[in-house]
């Protein structure tokens, strides 16, 4: 447990210190890399004026609204797909064709239906979620043993039963997976989203920074959204040590 | 003549157009243990599916005679994101709301079927032999008419079927049931059964009924054991 601290933490510094002597020696052009300390000073200053916890905050929510609006209505057609041959025929070409197209593809429209603000970037978000989750749902429920629903049967397990307590259960390990990826995708949208379509969070502190040519802000916020990417990756990871899930891991 | 539980008159299984059963009569008693032998890919194990109501016949009829079945199956039959004590537990009849009660019959089925040290483990840390005495548990917890049991312990090694099919007379005889139970093993089928019903290949009929001597659990030296092990042989064409 220390060392899986310690390893990445020593790396941290190790990466750190190559990049204040590179600065220290001149090895990048004035002006497009700043300082560990312009970075850390940058820091400083956005938290003490409330920007950088406000911008945070913007972020998680757009994500957190996109994000589950993307499950929740994934999932089920995932469901759906999964129980009906023809829903599947019908659909499928048409999931892989929107999952090909990048999230980022559709801001132009986001804007025109939805205006600047919160809404265009839940959309994106709910896109870079909704396709995936509904491929991964599909998928994993299809490849639920058959054998699962005749135990069920004969313990006499209503469809609605058999729904909570075989097929989804059956599906979290693959699903847990697939939600993992699906939020380190919906991560990088929103702060692609925030670029554009909005005036706050941690993509528009970047796209800030970069039309005021403060790269120490433009740092601290990719920093931020790394820092933030880590642990959201972290709590699915954790999700997974569930003892009601860990089958699907352990064996 | 015993009460009967199940019958089948003239019953018909085709998927598509392959003819899987064809035309069965056979009527299974209370309480007693019938086994099915036959060739591989006869069709043993449809013959449980329709029996269990998770298939129609396509021709005949099933009579049950109100009875309500389960079956056990090879492997992986148990849900794997529950315990072993989850998984008795879910066999139990739904109908028993008062929380003590279905602990007290879940810790009585743990016991009968020596899993109480591994309630807290899931299927998958368990071994072969232990995974099917979950599945025993599990279906008889459900105080179920008739148990169907399709190659239960053909995944195990030598020593751990042969344990178990003792195990599985022993839970019997404290709980009896009717069990139908379908092997491709002749010595398992001689030493466990009451009565061996021998099928031919696919479509599959009913070739041979053939009565065991009385007693479960028989020894490969006990009378009648080893003719009624050549007489199904012979049935099979493997002589």
């Amino acid at each position: 447990m220390l060392r899986r601290l310690l390893l990445p933490a020593f790396t941290g510094v190790l990466l750190l210190a190559a990049w204040w002597i590179a600065f220290a020696a001149g090895a990048f052009p004035v002006g497009t890399v700043p300082s560990p300390e312009a970075v850390a000073w940058a820091f400083r200053s956005e938290i003490e004026a409330g920007r950088l916890p406000d911008d945070i905050i913007a972020s998680l929510y757009r994500i957190g609204f996109g994000y589950v609006l993307g499950v929740i209505t994934a999932v089920p057609l995932g469901l759906v797909m999964a129980r009906s041959v023809m829903t599947r025929e019908a659909l499928m070409p048409w999931i892989n064709f929107f999952r090909s197209l990048s999230p980022i593809a559709w801001i132009p429209f986001a804007i025109l239906w939805f205006g600047i603000g919160d809404p265009p970037a839940i959309f994106l978000i709910w896109l870079a979620t909704f396709f995936q989750v509904v491929l991964a749902t599909a998928a994993a429920a299809a490849g639920v043993p058959k054998v699962y629903y005749r135990v069920a049967e004969d313990l006499g397990l209503s469809s609605s039963a058999i729904l909570f307590r075989v097929t989804l259960p059956a599906i979290m390990p693959q699903l847990l997976t697939a939600l993992r990826v699906a939020i380190g995708v919906a991560w990088m949208v929103v702060v692609a989203a925030e670029m554009i379509a909005v005036r706050s969070g941690l993509g528009w502190l970047i796209w800030d920074g970069r039309n005021g040519l403060r790269m120490d802000l433009v740092v601290c916020g990719m920093i931020t959204v790394g820092t933030i990417g880590i642990l959201l990756d972290l709590v699915f990871a954790r999700l997974a040590r569930i003892r009601s899930v860990r089958w699907g891991f352990d064996r | 003549m015993s009460q009967p539980v199940l019958e089948l008159s003239g019953v018909g299984f085709e998927y598509g157009k392959v003819s899987v059963i064809d035309g069965f009569d056979l009527t299974v008693s209370r309480g007693e243990l019938l086994m099915c032998v036959g060739p591989s890919g006869c069709g043993k194990s449809t013959l449980l599916a329709l029996l269990g109501g998770h298939l129609a016949p396509t021709r005949g009829k099933i009579d049950r005679h109100g009875s309500s079945t389960r079956t056990i199956y090879q492997d992986g039959g148990l849900f794997p994101w529950l315990t072993v004590r989850e998984n008795v537990a879910s066999g139990l009849d739904r109908k028993i709301l008062d929380e003590q009660v279905r602990d007290r019959k879940v810790a009585d089925w743990l016991e009968l079927t020596q899993l109480t040290e591994f309630a807290q483990h899931y299927p998958h840390q368990l071994s072969g032999g232990m995974r099917q005495r979950v599945e025993l548990g599990r279906a008889l917890a459900g105080e179920t008419d008739v148990l169907l049991l399709d190659e239960p312990f053909s995944a195990l090694d030598y020593q751990t079927r042969r344990k178990m099919r003792r195990e599985l007379v022993s839970t019997l005889a404290a709980r009896p049931r009717t069990v139908v139970f379908v092997t491709h093993d002749i010595e398992e089928a001689v030493q466990l059964g009451d009565r061996v019903v021998v099928l031919t290949a696919r479509p599959s009929k009913i070739r041979r009924s053939l009565d065991l001597p009385p007693g479960r659990a028989r020894l490969p030296a006990d009378p009648g054991v080893a003719e009624a092990e050549q007489a199904i042989l012979e049935e099979l064409g493997l002589t």
